[in-house]
């Protein structure tokens, strides 16, 4: 997980919450809760930065909360709230 | 929302959110059926109801809020001329419309139109597998509208519509049924709890499930709560056993959960149609955002609730007091038990309520026959 290179989803909305933000995926009609402001804060930052790993460091996250955040963003990876920015159409 | 929500996140969700999750809007009192237990006792437009252009500007400002998705009743929603070019402002805003309906004015062309249409859901609502059962409470013929609507639903390609089923004494016998109807549609059922509220506060007493058909839906849900929708709606019953049932254990009621009526008033609920509970208007200055942020009654409700008269029972835990609605209209305090408490204190509380239970606020009923005074037109003098 640590290695890939994700994106938000794009038919995936944040909305800030006081305890996170709550995602919305208009496809799936998924509503999930990201339980914590930093989590949000990578979720955002993912497509800025070459892997996961790369963006926790960016982030300033300190390497032993790293298994929570990558079980966390494993799960929204599984709900299709992520997705692996390869496979992203080219732009043309 | 599926599963079963982990205990810190229901303490945050109840201490309210920027904006609602899940908010229904009664876009009129208006209505082609008189079902007996109509919690927003519809029938006659209100005069005052949302203009076009007010509605619209209702969505924008929903949209601003991301508001994800909203919920469109009635009375019957799509009597209003301006039903699909609201759906349709609603969508291009990215506010998802999930509209509950009798069905009544989906002929195969609307069906089509509906078909055609992104991020739409459909709930068709049934009282009973049979036009005996349902046509009780929904009045004669409501079956019948219902299953053609549901077919021409199916013959447009729809998907995945929702049959949505108020379940009472009557028809708790049919959950089995109501499920196998659902699938053979490829629709999706929800069972919802029925409320003493609107004119279901006079058809309540006689209508609600018995205490073994409780727990009788408590086993159902069990058995089958991840395949059916319920709106959350039966948490109350959680006090029956260690498995709670899925989905969030908790009142939403101007925390996740609100109600904009047909004349843009804005209460916690959709089931307490009360100037109790009547947080403010979209009309008034400031608009939803500002009663839904700061008005009086979601701040107090958003506050942590006393158990009251629960707080010495092992079962508060899992039964969080029942739902609020149920509890004002059938003259129970607020921190008292639900009426349909399972281990039986919601009777003795209604027995002991010392004051007549409030009568729900907003009748628009339609007049029954019987209330019509024969007019006699002639010419003008």
């Amino acid at each position: 997980m640590l290695d890939r290179r994700l994106a938000l989803h794009p038919r995936v909305a944040l909305r800030p919450e006081p305890f996170g933000a709550l995602a919305y995926h208009y496809d799936t009609r998924k509503l999930v809760f990201l339980k914590h402001p930093d989590v949000v804060r990578v979720v955002r930052a993912l497509a800025e930065h070459d892997t996961l790993a790369a963006t926790l460091r960016a982030c300033d996250i300190d390497e032993r909360r790293w298994p929570s955040f990558e079980a966390a963003l494993t799960s929204l990876y599984e709900s299709e709230l992520l997705h692996d920015r390869d496979r992203e159409p080219v732009a043309g | 929302m599926t599963g079963t929500a982990n205990p810190s996140l229901v303490e945050r969700l109840k201490s309210g959110l920027d904006a609602p999750i899940c908010l229904t809007w009664e876009l009129t009192y208006a209505c082609n059926l008189a079902c007996v237990h109509c919690l927003s006792s519809s029938g006659r437009r209100d005069p005052r109801e949302l203009s076009t252009a007010e509605a619209k500007a209702v969505l924008d400002e929903l949209h601003d809020l991301q508001v994800f998705y909203i919920n469109i009743g009635g009375g019957e929603p799509m009597i209003r001329r301006d039903f699909f070019e609201l759906v349709e402002h609603a969508i291009g805003r990215g506010i998802g419309v999930k509209f509950s309906t009798n069905g009544a004015f989906i002929d195969a062309a609307r069906a089509r139109r509906l078909a055609a249409m992104e991020y739409l859901d459909i709930q068709i609502s049934l009282d009973g597998t049979d036009a005996v059962t349902n046509d009780a409470v929904r009045g004669d013929g409501a079956y019948a509208t219902a299953i053609r609507a549901m077919d021409h639903l199916r013959a447009a390609g729809f998907g995945e519509f929702k049959v949505s089923v108020v379940v009472t004494r009557h028809n708790v016998d049919q959950l089995d049924e109501f499920k196998a109807l659902a699938d053979s549609y490829g629709a999706q059922l929800r069972i919802t709890r029925l409320r003493p509220s609107g004119r279901g506060a006079d058809s309540w007493h006689d209508l609600h499930p018995t205490n073994a058909q409780q727990r009788q839906i408590y086993e159902w849900l069990l058995a089958h709560g991840r395949d059916v929708l319920t709106g959350d709606s039966f948490f109350h019953l959680n006090a029956l056993g260690e498995e709670p049932l899925p989905g969030l254990n908790m009142c939403g009621a101007g925390r996740v959960v609100c109600l904009i009526d047909p004349i843009g008033d804005v209460y916690a609920c959709p089931f307490v149609i009360h100037d109790e509970f009547k947080a403010g208007s979209v009309r008034d200055a400031g608009g939803f955002s500002n009663v839904w942020k700061r008005s009086e009654l979601f701040v107090e409700l958003r506050q942590p609730q006393s158990a009251g008269a629960c707080a010495s029972c092992g079962s508060y835990d899992a039964c969080q007091g029942g739902c609020m609605a149920a509890k004002f209209f059938t003259g129970i305090p607020l921190d008292g038990p639900d009426p349909e408490c399972v281990s039986g204190h919601g009777e003795l509380a209604m027995l002991a309520a010392t004051a007549a239970a409030p009568r729900p606020m907003m009748d628009h009923s339609a007049p029954r026959p019987a209330d019509r005074v024969p007019v006699t037109i002639g010419p003008r003098p």
